[in-house]
């Protein structure tokens, strides 16, 4: 390699670590918040500062009693310093009126930090095919376009008020997807979940517009447990979005989510995700843990298609799967994970093939700059009665700069001999051959860099409906800003 | 135009190029022959400003501006242009989204905002129609898949949108068969102005048959060693390089 090379790339490390989180900066909001800590009596504040009825209550306590014999995993390529689990708070409510008549009534403070992260809900309301559900530390604050929703008979709303008004349905649906004891952070979040959303499309019924849903996180030292839960029912169809940004912190935050989809006979859930919570600093301080168990089930000829862009967390432990327990039901994972200065990530999905004809899809694209790790982790099972089912992945890292690393860990487990499976995977680097060949027809490295990245995640993007593909790009560009000198 | 004095760069110690003296004029095609190995390439490279070369002695003017001074995107900016004798595929990018980000960029540097789709379209179905390109070629990936010929045609397709005032065609024959070729030499021609100047780099004399150069240089151990008219490119194609070089 000639000096000239070497020099390029040592520029290169330099600019990476000089990359910092745009969305840096604290909302000034009055909160309700309880003190520090986990114990029996947290949760039975948290149940009763939510007005739970009494069987959400003993759903919770047993939760929180297995999460107390189960042990944080530890085997994902990822090393970090374990939170301490009382030194977190479990629950923070901003001070609302708890109702708000229109978003005009938004306490302004609040507007701001959704203005800075340019997804003002003028904005959001002009795209007008967008319902949005903003979570603002654990409560909902503001829910639209709910008229129009409920003349189909859509229930979109925060999962605390689907516990007050749909129990049944709660009831019904809620820990059958990922169950308490699914594994420790699951349990954790059952047991202390604060809110997140609930929605139901009912029978035939295909949902007018995408439904969208805005995460951050707000409160300094709050643990996020968001809890989502989503029915659609059969032949219906529902496309979901979920983003989230968090603003700049020095102590790690922990992130533990459950999402729960059910997909019944004949039905079809797209679920998208935007991620970008705070990844930490250059030097791999602060930074959101990020310990998110997403799961959905397909029934008969159902399909669930999961797709995500995975941009921020410092550490990412996430594997959105898919159950397909119904002849002939269909699962897709699409995602692009971007890991820059000291991020780590462990992600990929889960297809277990239980139906017969049953098909799944995995395309997991990777990007990592600077120090960071991206481990992609995908487990495809076949189950002996799933004849002729079918399973493609396609695994493709990038590495930008040689500091970083890349790792793919494919579990594959067939039972089954009348079924396919087939697996590729790349690892490549973007060419200086073809930064030059940008450079010549007028483009700059930075632009070159966002071009070639985008071309690479093409594939995904796809995925995304318009607007939200946009936004995926730009966020893109932000996360691997000056990755390349 | 373009005025290179006493040129001379290399590679990781090893000398290519050897004090190349060449000037270009407005409105002029050139021509520089060589045997493999000569420095043609280098010298394309070297023009357009790739990082991998380490330019020693030397001076390179465009416009009246030294252009060892400037990032390869910056030459590109000023009308430098280089159709690659190997075009690099980018994967996932359409060759209108690329033209489109490549002409915007350009645009920005000199102060113009970006053209409107319409125009822009407009100007891209003119081009094809100058190149005999397909409809649908737009939406295909950047020389993803394109045969030998689709790529040099590509390359020429962007020349003629990005409206350079100097360009290089690195070997721009080679791997086109006749039909191609006459294509491709056909838009080169159209292109020609009084105001912009043309480079041709090549083995052979076929592509001169179809541009006519004003000027013939070769290429040999780093150095032009001969200059003339068109009529030494058939002189060589005749007696073959052993026939200067030797001497």
């Amino acid at each position: 390699m000639s000096d000239i090379k070497k020099q390029t790339e040592d520029e290169l490390l330099e600019e990476v670590t000089t990359s910092e989180y745009k969305y840096g900066f604290t909302t000034d909001i009055e909160s309700d918040t309880i003190p520090k800590g986990l114990s029996e009596d947290v949760v039975r504040t948290i149940s009763s500062k939510k007005n739970e009825p009494e069987w959400m209550l003993e759903y919770r306590l047993n939760a929180y009693n297995a999460w107390l014999e189960m042990k944080e995993p530890d085997w994902a390529n990822v090393s970090y310093e374990k939170p301490n689990y009382q030194d977190v708070i479990y629950y923070s409510a901003p001070k609302q009126k708890p109702v708000l008549d229109s978003l005009d009534d938004l306490d302004p403070e609040m507007k701001k930090t959704f203005d800075k992260l340019g997804i003002s809900l003028e904005e959001q309301k002009r795209l007008a095919n967008v319902a949005v559900d903003i979570v603002m530390d654990s409560v909902s604050v503001a829910t639209s376009f709910k008229e129009t929703l409920a003349e189909k008979g859509i229930i979109f709303c925060s999962i605390s008020d689907a516990i007050q008004e749909h129990p049944e349905l709660v009831k019904k649906y809620l820990g059958t997807v990922v169950p308490v004891r699914d594994n420790f952070f699951s349990a954790l979040n059952s047991a202390v979940f604060s809110d997140g959303s609930f929605c139901y499309i009912p029978k035939g019924v295909q949902c007018p517009m995408e439904l969208s849903t805005y995460f951050r996180i707000n409160e300094a030292g709050t643990g996020q447990f968001e809890r989502t839960l989503l029915i659609a029912d059969e032949g219906s169809q529902v496309s979901y979005l979920e983003g989230c940004t968090a603003p700049m912190r020095d102590e790690n935050q922990l992130h533990a989510a459950v999402v729960e989809l059910i997909a019944l006979d004949n039905a079809d859930i797209k679920y998208s995700t935007v991620q970008n919570w705070y990844p930490g600093d250059k030097d791999g301080n602060g930074g959101v843990f990020n310990f998110v168990t997403k799961r959905g089930v397909c029934h008969k000829n159902a399909k669930i298609s999961w797709t995500q862009v995975e941009t921020g967390s410092a550490v990412t432990w996430k594997y959105p799967s898919c159950i397909l327990k119904g002849d002939n039901s269909i699962g897709e994972f699409f995602s692009v994970a971007v890991t820059n200065n000291k991020q780590q990530a462990d992600t990929g999905t889960k297809m277990v093939h239980l139906g017969k004809n049953t098909k799944s899809t995995i395309i997991a694209k990777g990007i990592s700059a600077g120090y960071s790790d991206g481990n992609y982790r995908g487990l495809v099972r076949i189950a002996k009665g799933a004849t002729n089912s079918r399973n493609f992945s396609q695994c493709d890292s990038l590495l930008m700069g040689d500091k970083c690393g890349s790792h793919t860990f494919p579990y594959i487990e067939v039972k089954n001999n009348s079924s396919q499976v087939e697996h590729e995977a790349t690892t490549s680097k973007i060419g200086e051959d073809q930064i030059f060949y940008c450079n010549q027809r007028g483009i700059g490295t930075e632009e070159a860099i966002a071009l070639i990245v985008n071309g690479y995640c093409k594939d995904v993007l796809n995925q995304l409906p318009m607007e939200f593909a946009v936004e995926a790009q730009k966020l893109l560009e932000i996360s691997l800003e000056g990755s390349v000198g | 135009m373009l005025k290179i004095k006493n040129l001379k760069a290399g590679i990781e110690e090893v000398q290519i190029l050897k004090g190349i003296n060449l000037e270009v004029n407005s409105g002029e095609v050139h021509a520089i022959m060589g045997p493999n190995g000569s420095g043609k390439s280098t010298l394309s490279s070297v023009i357009a400003g790739k990082e991998d070369y380490e330019v020693g002695n030397g001076s390179v003017d465009f416009l009246g501006e030294n252009l060892l001074d400037m990032d390869p995107e910056e030459r590109a900016h000023k009308g430098v242009f280089l159709s690659f004798q190997y075009p690099i595929e980018i994967p996932g990018i359409s060759v209108s989204n690329f033209i489109k980000t490549s002409l915007t960029e350009k645009r920005k540097a000199l102060g113009q905002d970006p053209l409107p789709v319409k125009d822009l379209l407009k100007m891209m179905r003119e081009k094809m129609e100058l190149l005999s390109i397909k409809k649908g070629y737009l939406s295909r990936n950047m020389n993803e898949g394109f045969s030998g010929g689709e790529k040099k045609r590509n390359e020429i397709f962007q020349m003629a949108m990005l409206e350079p005032k100097l360009s290089i065609l690195d070997e721009t024959d080679s791997g086109l068969d006749i039909d191609a070729l006459r294509i491709v030499a056909n838009g080169v021609n159209k292109l020609r102005t009084k105001d912009n100047a043309t480079i041709l780099i090549t083995h052979y004399q076929r592509l001169l048959e179809h541009i006519v150069p004003d000027f013939v240089h070769v290429l040999h151990d780093g150095k032009i060693i001969k200059s003339g008219g068109k009529e030494l490119a058939l002189e060589l194609e005749e007696k073959g390089y052993d026939w200067i070089t030797k001497k």
